[in-house]
């Protein structure tokens, strides 16, 4: 309908329609940039910074930075990745994140870019924070220790279902979570079909009695690293 | 009780419109009636403005002078900064301590009195300092913190501990602080005699775009520290496809060390006021905000006074100067303390009722900004240099100062001198000079913008002040030969830590990994390796986070890197040959087992 605009990525040219993002643009084009708090179909939020990228030699997220006629962007290059890569490492210590027995293995948004970048295990030190549980509602259940403070949930809730039941509070390194109620996720309006537990990148928010269901081999992430789909839909 | 509770919170929603957008003046004054915005009043104002209630619980947990728990009637509130520890905030701290029986984030168990620390409250010049509710105290020490208590205990009334005033409108019996301003050296911008409402008679004498051009081609640069052409910010603002515009003021003066607009708010308050009607008239605006820091709390009164008499003087008002159709008034909004409020976009989500969160850019204010309206934010002190340029003339502000940097810029100086204070000096002076103006020539460090800005060293010296070289929001920070660089910043990465909104990655966690490191390093554990890993994780932080206080807050670590590596290495061990790095210390952490055995181990026998 509307003109497209022609932008580069990594040298090569991509065409983008107006009021696309630049993350929006190049993944249209196959062209993968990590993310994590980003979701389709939720307002951008720019929280996570995974998908920085240098539009015109300046860092931007590209999940926010609208496309704009000539933008030139660098995405795949060693500086970026290699600052990608300490985003990650940081939100895998500022948590607690234990993936050999969480039920969100092979199925993580955090861990599949952990092993899409090869990451081992983080340079950081361990924050080791003491972070709750909440297991009051039948049928999900919050655990803190994974939250990546990624506002899907918060978004999803608000935007798609219409509740609100999530909403940060706090500031800092103290920020997380919070329920629309005295305290415990149970005595919210939360059902377990709202888009706001599915949107979860990590095992933060978990559907109950349903762990562990899908088999190792047949998980989300077991075969290709996580944005491998971006390519490959784009050469069909 | 609680049905008392719960109409008195509903009237104060009342009075506020049931606004959701007012929800700052809301839980401010709900707090101020009960000493906190408990579990209840949250679900009762989220009813009064249709709001949820985790979005209420989501304001009052941001912001440090609002609390969901029970607070004493009386809280005093420490200043924590360098420079209050510099002039002795620790003793007075101890002193608080022990009369008051508690701890710091304590409150007495007669739920009188709190106690608390709280980061630079701008009085950098006066310090140790605290606020006592809204009651500012300076220069305390022992004895002071002692009477301070006793007298509390006694009368509990904050305001009866201002025993003596302090000079000009600090006396005013609006504002009634023991402050003083200490304008050591008054400059033709700032603190010169003024001719009130003569900068907005003429700047109503031509057009709206003739004055921005005048804006312009005096090359004013914002005074908040980043320094954008002011010029320019308003004509994008003017340009923007939306009738409903605004002027903000940014009075959130939070950077640790600087207090100038404090000095302005309380000498010049017309000037800025006028420089804000001058900017209303020339972006179309009728509706301006001053966003005051809750620090400064005890000048609102004084400025609600001031705007009145605005008005009265005609500076404000409807179809100002005779100009038929320019509208233009002022509010104040306060801040409850959070640093980040500085930043324009956090400010403005504090303005709208939210948390102090940045916002996404783009939009930027100037296009979408306070309500999603086009919206100039600007500071204090470049207002009060609009009205002035207005009056004599961009010509002759353009020949202040140097040419990449007119005019004049106020100095907040403080720390290890003899006359700290507010210094108005023409851009391009170098820092030499100045430290030789305010007696302090043997400085060892000075760090110029505040804990955001950089710390130098005498070999930078000669360097000038201005924005093409040391920029600075107006700190200066002054230490002395024989200081601890290391220690400065891992106090300055403490604020920040504290500070960050948490939104985005690498300024939520990136700092506090800073400071980690920092700590380890002072206390005899740091190896060389940590010099790279400092430097590669501020750049991480500098390069991806979302907003200028993460984009500045590993400078403390960067430029002491690289203007005093040798306080570094004197403090660094040397290499491990096989490149570990023991992250915990196994013999205590055997302690607790060889203990219970009653045997040492072998391998670890120290």
């Amino acid at each position: 309908m509307s003109e497209t605009m022609t932008i580069t990525i990594d040298g090569r040219e991509i065409q983008a329609r107006p009021g696309q993002t630049i993350l929006e643009a190049a993944e249209a084009a196959g062209v993968y940039i990590p993310r994590l708090c980003y979701m389709k179909g939720l307002t951008p939020h720019g929280s996570c910074r995974v998908c920085t990228v240098l539009v015109n030699g300046r860092p931007q997220s590209a999940c926010t930075q609208p496309a704009t006629p000539g933008a030139v962007i660098e995405n795949d290059t060693e500086r970026l990745l290699a600052l990608r890569r300490n985003i990650i490492e940081m939100l895998f210590v500022e948590g607690n994140h234990f993936c050999m027995f969480c039920e969100k293995s092979g199925n993580c948004e955090l861990q599949a870019l952990a092993y899409r970048f090869g990451i081992p295990a983080p340079m950081y030190p361990y924050l080791w924070p003491k972070r709750e549980v909440d297991a009051s509602h039948p049928d999900v259940m919050v655990d803190h220790n994974r939250c990546i403070l990624c506002a899907r949930c918060v978004r999803a809730s608000r935007d798609l279902d219409g509740k609100n039941v999530f909403q940060f509070v706090n500031r800092n390194g103290h920020k997380r979570v919070a329920v629309n109620a005295e305290a415990r996720l149970g005595d919210t309006d939360l059902k377990v079909t709202d888009k706001a537990v599915a949107a979860c990148p990590v095992g933060a928010l978990l559907k109950k009695r349903v762990g562990y269901a899908v088999p190792v081999g047949k998980r989300l992430y077991d075969h290709e690293p996580i944005g491998s789909d971006i390519a490959a839909a784009h050469k069909k | 009780m609680s049905e008392n509770l719960q109409t008195s919170v509903r009237e104060i929603c009342r009075a506020c419109n049931n606004d959701r957008a007012r929800m700052m003046d809301i839980v401010l004054a709900v707090q101020a009636k009960y000493g906190c915005v408990s579990s209840e009043a949250m679900d009762t104002i989220a009813k009064a403005v249709s709001t949820h209630r985790v979005e209420v619980e989501s304001v009052v947990s941001f912001y440090a002078f609002l609390s969901s728990r029970p607070k004493g009637k009386v809280v005093i509130r420490l200043c924590n900064d360098v420079i209050d520890r510099m002039h002795g905030a620790d003793r007075v701290a101890e002193t608080f301590r022990q009369e008051l029986g508690i701890g710091f984030g304590e409150t007495t168990p007669d739920g009188q009195i709190s106690l608390e620390y709280t980061p630079c409250i701008g009085m950098c010049d006066q310090a140790p300092a605290a606020l006592v509710n809204d009651v500012v105290v300076t220069e305390l020490h022992r004895s002071t913190a002692q009477h301070i208590v006793r007298e509390i205990n006694r009368h509990m009334d904050p305001r009866r501990l201002v025993t003596r005033l302090g000079d000009g409108n600090n006396a005013h019996q609006l504002v009634q602080a023991m402050v003083n301003n200490n304008i050591r050296k008054a400059g033709p911008v700032i603190f010169a005699p003024s001719d009130l409402g003569a900068g907005l008679a003429k700047a109503l004498a031509m057009s709206p775009a003739e004055v921005i051009r005048d804006i312009k081609t005096a090359r004013l640069r914002g005074r908040g520290g980043a320094g954008f052409p002011t010029g320019m910010k308003w004509e994008f603002a003017r340009g923007a496809n939306d009738q409903n515009r605004y002027v903000v003021c940014n009075a959130d003066e939070g950077e640790p060390g600087t207090f100038k607009d404090r000095v302005i708010l309380t000498e010049r308050p017309e000037l800025l006021i006028e420089g804000m009607a001058i900017a209303g008239y020339a972006i179309g605006a009728s509706e301006g905000i001053i966003y005051l820091r809750g620090e400064y709390a005890y000048l609102r009164a004084f400025l609600e006074h001031m705007l009145n008499e605005c008005r009265n003087w005609g500076i404000l008002g409807q179809n100002i100067g005779g100009k038929k159709g320019f509208h233009f008034d002022i509010r104040i909004q306060m801040g409850a303390g959070a640093y980040v409020c500085g930043e324009e976009t956090a400010l403005l989500s504090s303005c709208e009722g939210l948390r102090g969160d940045p916002k996404n850019r783009p939009p930027f204010p100037a296009q979408k900004g306070y309500q999603s309206h086009p919206t100039i934010v600007n500071n204090v002190e470049t207002f009060c240099c609009v009205t002035r340029i207005m009056d004599k003339g961009a010509g002759a502000f353009a020949q202040l100062g140097s040419s990449g940097s007119p005019g004049t810029k106020l100095l907040s100086v403080s720390g290890d001198c003899r006359s700290q204070g507010v210094y108005e000096v023409e851009f391009g002076i170098k820092l030499r000079d100045v430290l030789k103006m305010v007696g302090g020539e043997d400085a060892g460090a000075v760090q110029v913008g505040g804990p955001s800005g950089r710390m130098v060293g005498p070999d930078e010296f000669d360097r000038p002040i201005c924005y093409d070289h040391l920029a600075t929001g107006g700190a200066l920070m002054v230490f002395g030969p024989e200081c601890n660089v290391v220690d400065i910043a891992r106090q300055f990465m403490e604020f920040f830590v504290e500070e960050s909104c948490g939104y985005c990655t690498p300024c939520r966690v990136g700092n506090v990994l800073l400071k980690e490191r920092l700590e380890q390093i002072l206390a005899g554990r740091g190896e060389r390796e940590d010099l790279a890993y400092l430097q590669e994780l501020g750049e991480t932080i500098k390069t991806m986070s979302r907003c200028g206080l993460g984009q500045t807050s590993a400078n403390p670590v960067l430029s002491t890197i690289q203007s005093f590596p040798a306080a570094y290495e004197a403090l660094l061990k040397d290499t491990r040959t096989d490149g570990f790095r023991p992250t915990f210390d196994i013999g205590a952490a055997l302690g607790e087992a060889q203990a219970i055995v009653g045997r040492r181990s072998v391998h670890f026998a120290d």
